[in-house]
C-alpha cells in the first residue's frame, strides 16, 4: 500500500484520486456503503443549519437586490404606462423608454449572448458565483429557508419536529409554513404575469376575482413552480435538472476561485481542548480542523467540503462562514475553508499571486468578446431608428401600364412607429430616373402602432429597359429630427 | 384513415404505440427492482471509466427516485391520453375529438362574435358604410384576402383586371352600390368579339387602332387615325359613335386614358383581331351577403380616396408620321 492509499483509510474514501504528485480536483460521488444498493436513490432531506458571516451577508444583499428588482419593476410607471411591460397581445415590448417590436428580437439574442458570456467569464474567474448568489433557485430557496427557520426553528428543532408524531404542534407549524410558502409563491406568480399583463389591472382582477383563465393558469403555474422548486425540490434542481451546473465545470481550471478546504492545514481532524497550543495538538497528530461537522450541517446541498470540490457545490461559501466562526472561537486564524484556487492551495500562493493569475488567456478572451458584444449591443440600441419600414411588392400585380404608357408598380409598405407619439412620415422613392410615388407622399401612424399602406410608384415608359431595377424607398419624419430609413426594393418594367 | 390502403396499418401503428409504452413501464419496473451488490471493503468506483483532460470523469450516479416516478407518470399520462383522444390506430378516442369539429366550433364561435358587428353594418347603406372607418377596416381585410389577388392590393388592378380606384367615367359598368354588390355576388363576363374580319385587313386594323388611340389623346399616327375614323362605325355598335362606350353592355369608354387590356397600338390591334372574354368570378360561394355588403363599401370608397386623386399628365404631343 502506497502512502496516499494509507491516508484514505483515515479520510473518507477517495477512490478516484490518483497518486499524490499529480493531484486533481477530486470529484466525489455520494458515499453509499451499504452492501446492496438500488439503481434509484431516495433522497434524504437536508436540514441546513443557519449561518451568519461575510458571505451570508452578501448572499442576503443579493436576495434583496434581485427581489426588489423583480417584485418592484412592474409597479414602476413611465409615460403613462407600465415602465416594463411585455405586451404579447399587441406584440409590443416596453422597456422604460424603449418600444420594441418582435422584429427587434436581435436585442434579445444579444442579451442572451451577453448573459452566456458573462456566465463563462464569472465562472472561469470565481466559480459558480451565479449559482451561489443570484440564481433564482438559490434566492428563493434562501427566502423559503428563512421562513422555515422562523416557523419551525433551526436545524435541530426542524429535525425534532419532523420526527415527532403527528399532532397539533406539528400540524400548526407545518401548515403555517406551507401557507407562507404558498403566499410567496403566488405573489411571485402574480408578479411574473404582471410583466405581461399590466400589473395594476391584474391586481384589480385578482381583487374582484375576475382573472382571465390563462392569467389564472400562469399565476398558479409560476406560483406552484416557485413553491415546488424552492420548498420541495431545492438542491435536487441543482443536482439533477440544471444544465448550467453541468457545463460550468467545463469553465473551471486550476486558477478558478472555488470553495476549498485547506487539507494540509486541517488534517488530521479531531477534537481537542481549547487550551491546546498548536504545538500540543500538532504533537497529537491533529491539524486545525476540530471535526465539529458544522460545515456539513450548513451546506444547502448536503456535501462535505472537506472531501474536495464536488459537483453539487454551488459556491455559496456557507461552510466558509461557519468555519471562520469556529476558528475565531478556537483562536485559530480564519480561512481553513476559504475561497481560493486549486493552485493557490496546492502551491500556497499569496492572494496577490492568485489575483495575478486571473489575467490568463481564457479570461482575457472572454472579457474581450463580452466587451465587444456589450459595446455592439449598446451602440446598436442607441443609434436605432425610432421607426421601421418593411417593403413588400404587391402580390397581385407585377407591373402595369397605366395612362399615357406610364409604368406602375404597387408596393405595400409597413411603417412601424416605435415612439409613443403619433408620427407623420414622408415617403419618397429614388434609384430610378423619373420614378415617383403617385399615391400620396405622407402617412400618419399611431403611437406605437404599425400601418400597412399601398404605395404606387410610376415611372415614364422610357425610364428603363424591361426587367428588374433596384429602387429604394426613403421614409423620413419631417417633424422629428429628420430621421430617415431607407428600404430597398425592385421596380419591374414589363416587356 | 383514408391515407392508408389497408386495415392493417392502424393496427400496426396502434400496436407499436402500445407495445412501446408497455415496454417502458416494464423497463421501469425491472430497473426499480434491480440492485447492485457492493463487495464489502472494496471501494466503489461509480464512474463509467471514461476520463477526459486527465481528470474529468463521468459519474454513474443512481437516478433520484422521484425522477423514476416522473417516468411512471408519463406512462400513465400517455395511456390516459390515448384512451381519451384519437391516437391508437383508427380508434376515435372516448371523447371523439376531431380537428374538423374543433374548427367548426371555432367558426361557429367566430360567427357568433362577429354577427352583431355585421348586423350593424347590414343595417346601413353601402354608401354610408363607405364613410365608416370601422367598416372600411373590415372591408379592407376582406378585400386583401379575396380581391387583391387580381385587383392588386391598392385596387388598381392590372392588365385584364379592372382598376377600381378610378373616377366614375372609367368604370365599365355603373359605379353604384347595387352594381358593385351585383358584380361581386354573381360575377360578370365581359366579351369583345374578334372584329378583325369585319374591319378589314392588317392596314385597316392598324388605322382603326390609331383612331382609337387618338380618341384619348394618346400618341398616335394622325394620318392613319383619319382613315380609321370611317372604319370605326364597325365598333360603334358597342362603343358608340363617339367611342364613349356603353355601360349597359360593359363596353369600355375609349376616350379616357385608362386601358384595361393594354395601352398602345399593338395591344389594340390584338384586341380587334382576337377579341376577349374576361370573367369576374362570382364571390357568393365564398363570401356571405353581409361580407359582400361591407366589401362593396370598401370598393366604393377606393375611388373616392386619395388614391384616386392621381394626377393624369395630359400628353398633347402626337406622334408625327
Amino acid at each position: 500500500m502506497t502512502d496516499p492509499e494509507a491516508k484514505d483509510t483515515q479520510v473518507p474514501s477517495n477512490p478516484v484520486s490518483p497518486p499524490k504528485p499529480q493531484r486533481v480536483i477530486p470529484i466525489l460521488a455520494v458515499d453509499d456503503s451499504s452492501a446492496v444498493v438500488s439503481l434509484y436513490q431516495s433522497d434524504s432531506k437536508i436540514y441546513a443549519r443557519s449561518v451568519s458571516g461575510w458571505f451570508n451577508y452578501w448572499r442576503w444583499a443579493m436576495v434583496w437586490v434581485t427581489q426588489l428588482v423583480f417584485y418592484g419593476l412592474p409597479w414602476l410607471v413611465m409615460n403613462d404606462r407600465q415602465a416594463m411591460l411585455f405586451d404579447l397581445g399587441t406584440r409590443r415590448f416596453y422597456i422604460f423608454n424603449l418600444v420594441l417590436y418582435p422584429q427587434d428580437l436581435i436585442y434579445l439574442t444579444g442579451l442572451l449572448v451577453v448573459s452566456a458570456l458573462s456566465l463563462f467569464l464569472f465562472t472561469a474567474v470565481a466559480g459558480r458565483l451565479w449559482c451561489g448568489y443570484t440564481c433564482p433557485q438559490t434566492v428563493y430557496t434562501e427566502i423559503f429557508m428563512w421562513v422555515e427557520r422562523k416557523i419551525e426553528g433551526d436545524r435541530i428543532a426542524r429535525m425534532r419536529l419532523d420526527n415527532m408524531p403527528f399532532g397539533v404542534t406539528k400540524l400548526a407549524r407545518k401548515s403555517a409554513k406551507h401557507a407562507v410558502w404558498i403566499a410567496i409563491g403566488l405573489w411571485t406568480g402574480f408578479t411574473f404575469v404582471g410583466y405581461f399583463t399590466p400589473i395594476r389591472s391584474l391586481a384589480a382582477e385578482v381583487l374582484t376575482l375576475s382573472l382571465g383563465p390563462w392569467e389564472l393558469f400562469w399565476v398558479l403555474f409560476y406560483g406552484f413552480a416557485t413553491y415546488g422548486n424552492a420548498g420541495w425540490m431545492r438542491e435536487q434542481v441543482c443536482k439533477y435538472m440544471c444544465p448550467y451546473a453541468r457545463f460550468q465545470s467545463a469553465m473551471f481550471d486550476r486558477d478558478t476561485l472555488i470553495v476549498t478546504y485547506d487539507e494540509a492545514r486541517g488534517e488530521g481532524r479531531g477534537s481537542r481542548p481549547r487550551s491546546d497550543t498548536p504545538a500540543q495538538y500538532h504533537a497529537k497528530g491533529l491539524g486545525d480542523c476540530i471535526d465539529c461537522g458544522l460545515c456539513v450541517q450548513v451546506c444547502p446541498t448536503g456535501i462535505d467540503i472537506r472531501k474536495g470540490l464536488q459537483y453539487e457545490c454551488i459556491s455559496c461559501s456557507a461552510c466558509s462562514d461557519v468555519c471562520d466562526g469556529v476558528m475565531e472561537k478556537m483562536h485559530y486564524p480564519p480561512g481553513l475553508i476559504r475561497n481560493s484556487t486549486q493552485n493557490g492551495v496546492d502551491q500556497k500562493l499569496t492572494r496577490r499571486a492568485m489575483f495575478m493569475r486571473v489575467l490568463r488567456p481564457r479570461i482575457l478572451l472572454y472579457t474581450a468578446v463580452l466587451g465587444a458584444v456589450v459595446v455592439g449591443l449598446l451602440w446598436s440600441l442607441l443609434t436605432r431608428s425610432a421607426f421601421k419600414v418593411d417593403v413588400v411588392r404587391d402580390r397581385g400585380s407585377m407591373a402595369r401600364m397605366v395612362e399615357q404608357g406610364q409604368i406602375e408598380n404597387v408596393y405595400r409598405l409597413q411603417i412601424m412607429n416605435a415612439t409613443e407619439q403619433a408620427r407623420r412620415y414622408a415617403l419618397t422613392v429614388n434609384g430610378l430616373k423619373g420614378a415617383r410615388i403617385v399615391s400620396g407622399g405622407q402617412v400618419t401612424v399611431d403611437a406605437a402602432g404599425s400601418r400597412w399602406i399601398a404605395v404606387r410608384v410610376q415611372a415614364p415608359p422610357d425610364a428603363a429597359a424591361p426587367g428588374s431595377h433596384a429602387i429604394a424607398f426613403v421614409v423620413s419624419t419631417p417633424d422629428a429630427w429628420g430621421e430617415e430609413v431607407t428600404e430597398k426594393s425592385v421596380f419591374l418594367v414589363p416587356r | 384513415m383514408s391515407d392508408f390502403t389497408s386495415g392493417f396499418w392502424p393496427w400496426y401503428i396502434g400496436g407499436i404505440s402500445l407495445v412501446s409504452i408497455l415496454a417502458c413501464a416494464l423497463l421501469l419496473w425491472i430497473a426499480g427492482k434491480a440492485t447492485v451488490t457492493v463487495q464489502p471493503g472494496k471501494p466503489v468506483d461509480n464512474t463509467t471509466g471514461h476520463v477526459w483532460d486527465g481528470d474529468l470523469r463521468e459519474l454513474n450516479n443512481p437516478l433520484p427516485r422521484w425522477w423514476m416516478w416522473l417516468f411512471i407518470i408519463t406512462v400513465v399520462f400517455s395511456l390516459g391520453y390515448l384512451a381519451i383522444f384519437p391516437g391508437l390506430g383508427s380508434f376515435k378516442g372516448l371523447v371523439k375529438w376531431t380537428t374538423l369539429d374543433e374548427h367548426q366550433q371555432d367558426v361557429t364561435q367566430l360567427k357568433a362574435t362577429v354577427a352583431p358587428l355585421y348586423a350593424a353594418f347590414s343595417a346601413q347603406s353601402v354608401e354610408a358604410l363607405a364613410k365608416d372607418p370601422r367598416a372600411l377596416a373590415v372591408g379592407e381585410r376582406l378585400f386583401m384576402n379575396n380581391c387583391s389577388q387580381c385587383h392588386a392590393s391598392d385596387g388598381g388592378g392590372s392588365k385584364g383586371f379592372p382598376n377600381l380606384t378610378n373616377a366614375n367615367a372609367a368604370w365599365l359598368g355603373e359605379r353604384t352600390a347595387d352594381h358593385i354588390v351585383q358584380t361581386v355576388t354573381n360575377g360578370r363576363t365581359g366579351m369583345m368579339p374578334p372584329m378583325g374580319a369585319a374591319v378589314g385587313g392588317e392596314p385597316e386594323i392598324s388605322e382603326v387602332a390609331n383612331y382609337v388611340l387618338s380618341l384619348s389623346g394618346s400618341p398616335h399616327d394622325a394620318f392613319k387615325a383619319a382613315s380609321g375614323k370611317k372604319l370605326f362605325t364597325t365598333c360603334a355598335g358597342c362603343h358608340g359613335m363617339d367611342g364613349k362606350g356603353n355601360k349597359a353592355v360593359g363596353a369600355p369608354n375609349l376616350t379616357d386614358p385608362y386601358w384595361l387590356h393594354g395601352w398602345g397600338e399593338a395591344a389594340i390591334v390584338s384586341m380587334i383581331k382576337n377579341g376577349k372574354t374576361n370573367v369576374m368570378p362570382a364571390q357568393s360561394p365564398k363570401l356571405s351577403s353581409e361580407q359582400i355588403h361591407v366589401v362593396a363599401a370598401y370598393v366604393l370608397s377606393l375611388s373616392k380616396s386619395s388614391l384616386a386623386a392621381d394626377a393624369v399628365v395630359p400628353v398633347s404631343a402626337s406622334k408625327t408620321p
